[in-house]
């Protein structure tokens, strides 16, 4: 595996329940960019993240292909999970905030890897909230529960939490899709700062969010990957017929 | 009979039931607790029974109670809590979980009776632990076990789905979901259905009766026998030997049991509140 | 490697679980196993037959019928039904078709408080009031199958009220307003429309009472007179399956201990029957 790719499937099928969800997916991710995922809902966005890091949910499922995350196939039965998902780290549309402190939220991560040493966990903890640009806000009170923090504030206390625990990548499934535009702002502007050191995987069917943040990213409609390539490139010069009816709205 | 006819009737026989039942349940109350309370006395719940009971108080019986009590929720506790947690947390529905479930409510209809005959001859007699706390304790055990599965599965189950997500993509095992995120958030409710068992305990006599025994001496060890408060007032109603002292026995049960009701039934709205 | 180290530390820790969700079902299979293999040696030395069939019951002398139980155990039951059953399903009517909200949030858990009460102290209750009461106006010795039947009534009456509220509950508003808007007053909605959508949930209230019924030990012997003869009036006295158990095991030995346990086996069997039906109208339900 090149040091080059950090995420990448190869010829990647998924069928759950008796349905196909994903189609020959093919698609690199590189290291410390912003790379989208945009389509319709039901177009197997959020199962393509959710098998890069094992929580995908079905009765039962079976893939073909293959697909690396920081160098190992994590589709094979032998992987290591739980590592696995402490260098993948996520964060889902909706945010959940733990019933206990901020502080206790941002640490949950470094506590069950066994962690009780109080300056390492601030430390990441302060990491972790700086990296979602939530610290000024909440500095003075990391004691109190976390519930009492506003929808756009949660999001980014579950962004800060997933940072705590300094993932090597970071998947995001439609995190603004339930927040105001100012703090969809924010969080837009957290991951440009994030991607100087991690790479993040950005799922999105909001196609201006995508062009806004993304270096690169890929477009999949019904579980087919239909164009993937540099963002600027996919939104002027799109090659495929359906992908421009996509960003212009004519349909999803 | 025009249809407005027979709404009134209807409705006239529906609200003199409820009336019924309800006058029911307050002239239990308020006979026992006008008949027994003038007889309960500091010295009466602090003293040891006299005379087969028929002097003294119900210090022994308190002490027997809270120990059958006691061993019964160590027994049933983890077994009720575990199995909730395997029927919620590591299967899906399935075969196994039918079974396990019907399991459970057949052991929940099975009459107290029989579960003092079986811990009895098993426990007392064949295992040796004679009439004794520890007899008395595992019967009633399994007695409650099926009320403290079915509420803590039903607590558990309404743990958000959501924690259990996030405690996978930060890394958690299983364990440590159940252990850091699920059984905290379900303590309350659990805690509801262990309250519930225990007023069902503190009640029974049909089982205590023939594994704890009737001694009227404080136990002290696990093998010493004891007598409940409900054998104790059972004892004392059924062969007349003190009127008052049954009356003050039942009111101090009652009355217990009364404040169990409402505490659980308190958190369980405090719970189910918080909830949503 | 720690990974793998994890998951089998996962692995171990469901196996765990997996054995104590079993401890139910376990006790259950461990409770059968011993009244049927203390039980059955008896059944099968005086014979099916005379064991179920016959009256007389003299375990000293080697007599063990248990006939006149049985028809105690089943007039007992339904005597409690009588009583408990229209009284609960009227009850639960109103609670459910009828009160407002505040006036259910009151009566509801009230209600479920009888549940809570002793049934020694239902029996105790019965002797002193109920008892006296029937021997004075209707004849007979007051301890009775009426006594006994009246008592049990109410000692079913949360089982029914709960269990037969909740199925109301689960009928959807829509039924009813179909009903109202093609001008059925409440009662005509609530017995042709609400009551026949809510029935295998109605049934099964009813199945789980007479269920309670039958198992209530405690309560009968105080209230019941433990006559041994099959009660012809409901003002004879007579002794069920559970009471018989009861009253004898402590002093029991030998054949006469085996005779109790095979009583047991009839009562496991007619609560088994009555729980089977519980739970197969209970699915019913589910499926629709």
């Amino acid at each position: 595996m090149t040091e080059k790719i950090i995420m990448e499937a190869k010829d990647l099928s998924l069928q759950a329940d008796g349905k196909d969800i994903l189609r020959g997916i093919s698609l690199q991710v590189y290291p410390k960019e912003i790379f989208g995922i945009m389509g319709p809902s039901g177009s197997g966005k959020t199962s393509f993240l959710r098998l890069a890091n094992h929580t995908f949910k079905a009765r039962e499922f079976s893939t073909q292909g293959q697909l690396f995350v920081l160098g190992e196939e994590v589709l094979e039965g032998d992987v290591a999970i739980i590592p696995l998902r402490r260098r993948v780290s996520m964060v889902f549309a909706t945010p959940v905030v733990l019933p206990s402190s901020i502080f206790e939220n941002l640490v949950y991560g470094l506590r069950v890897q066994g962690i009780t040493d109080k300056h390492v966990l601030e430390e990441a903890a302060v990491k972790g909230l700086k990296a979602a640009i939530l610290w000024d806000e909440v500095r003075d009170r990391l004691r109190t529960p976390a519930k009492k923090l506003s929808g756009g504030q949660q999001q980014r206390l579950c962004i800060a939490r997933a940072m705590a625990m300094s993932p090597k990548i970071l998947l995001l499934d439609e995190p603004t899709s339930g927040l105001d535009p100012i703090s969809t702002f924010r969080i837009e502007e957290a991951l440009k700062e994030l991607k100087s050191k991690h790479t993040i995987v950005l799922v999105s069917n909001n196609t201006k969010q995508i062009a806004r943040v993304t270096d690169r990213c890929a477009f999949l409609l019904m579980g087919d990957l239909i164009e993937t390539g540099k963002t600027g490139q996919i939104f002027t010069v799109p090659k495929q017929r359906k992908t421009d009816d996509y960003i212009a709205g004519r349909f999803g | 009979m025009t249809p407005k006819r027979s709404e009134h009737i209807a409705l006239g026989l529906m609200v003199s039931g409820a009336f019924l039942a309800l006058a029911i349940l307050f002239f239990i109350i308020a006979v026992i607790m006008i008949k027994g309370l003038p007889h309960i006395t500091l010295r009466f719940l602090l003293d040891n029974p006299m005379d087969m009971g028929r002097a003294g108080g119900i210090f022994s019986t308190i002490v027997s109670t809270v120990y059958l009590l006691v061993v019964s929720l160590i027994i049933a506790i983890p077994l009720g809590v575990g199995t909730a947690i395997y029927l919620t947390e590591y299967t899906k529905e399935g075969l196994i979980t039918k079974i396990i479930r019907f399991g459970t409510e057949c052991l929940a209809g099975v009459p107290s009776i029989i579960l003092g005959l079986f811990g009895f001859i098993l426990l007392v007699i064949k295992l040796g632990f004679g009439w004794s706390v520890l007899s008395g304790g595992i019967s009633l055990s399994i007695m409650i076990l099926p009320v403290i599965i079915r509420t803590s599965e039903e607590a558990i189950k309404s743990v958000p789905a959501s924690y259990r997500d996030i405690n996978k993509v930060l890394g958690g095992t299983r364990w440590q979901g159940i252990t850091r995120l699920v059984l905290p958030s379900a303590a309350p409710g659990i805690l509801t259905g262990v309250i519930l068992s225990v007023g069902r305990g503190i009640g029974e006599t049909a089982v205590v009766i023939f594994t704890l025994g009737t001694s009227l001496r404080i136990p002290f060890s696990l093998f010493d026998s004891g007598r409940s408060m409900a054998v104790h007032f059972y004892l004392l109603a059924r062969e007349g030997i003190s009127m008052n002292n049954a009356y003050a026995t039942a009111a101090v049960l009652v009355f217990s049991i009364l404040f169990i009701n409402i505490l659980s039934y308190y958190l369980m709205h405090r719970f189910v509140a918080r909830r949503r | 490697m720690a990974a793998t180290a994890i998951q089998r530390k996962e692995k171990l820790i469901e196996r765990i679980f997996l054995l104590i969700a079993f401890s139910s079902i376990f006790s259950l299979f461990i409770i059968a196993l011993f009244i049927f293999a203390e039980g059955l040696p008896l059944i099968w030395k005086v014979g099916l037959k005379d064991f179920l069939l016959s009256t007389r019951w003299a375990p000293t002398k080697g007599h063990f019928g248990i006939f006149a139980m049985i028809v105690s155990s089943f007039w007992v039951t339904i005597g409690a039904l009588l009583f408990g059953g229209p009284l609960g399903l009227m009850c639960s009517f109103f609670l459910v078709e009828f009160a407002s909200d505040r006036l259910r949030a009151f009566i509801k858990p009230a209600l479920e408080l009888l549940a809570g009460i002793p049934s020694v102290v239902y029996g105790f209750l019965g002797v002193v009031y109920l008892v006296p009461l029937v021997r004075d106006y209707l004849g007979g010795p007051g301890l009775s199958l009426l006594t006994a039947s009246i008592i049990l009534g109410i000692m079913i009456l949360p089982t029914v009220i709960s269990i037969s509220v909740d199925a109301l509950v689960a009928v959807p508003d829509s039924y009813r307003e179909a009903a109202f808007s093609l001008g059925a007053t409440r009662w005509q909605t609530t017995y042709m429309v609400t009551v026949h959508a809510a029935r295998s949930g109605i049934i099964t209230s009813l199945v789980l009472g007479m269920g309670r019924a039958v198992g209530e030990t405690m309560a009968v012997i105080m209230i019941a007179g433990n006559a041994l003869k099959i009660p012809l009036s409901p003002l004879d006295p007579l002794r069920t399956l559970t009471s018989n158990i009861a009253l004898e095991m402590g002093y029991a030995s030998g054949m006469h201990r085996q005779a109790l346990f095979a009583t047991g086996i009839v009562l496991f069997f007619f609560v088994m029957a009555l729980n089977t039906i519980a739970t197969v109208y209970a699915r019913r339900k589910r499926i629709k």
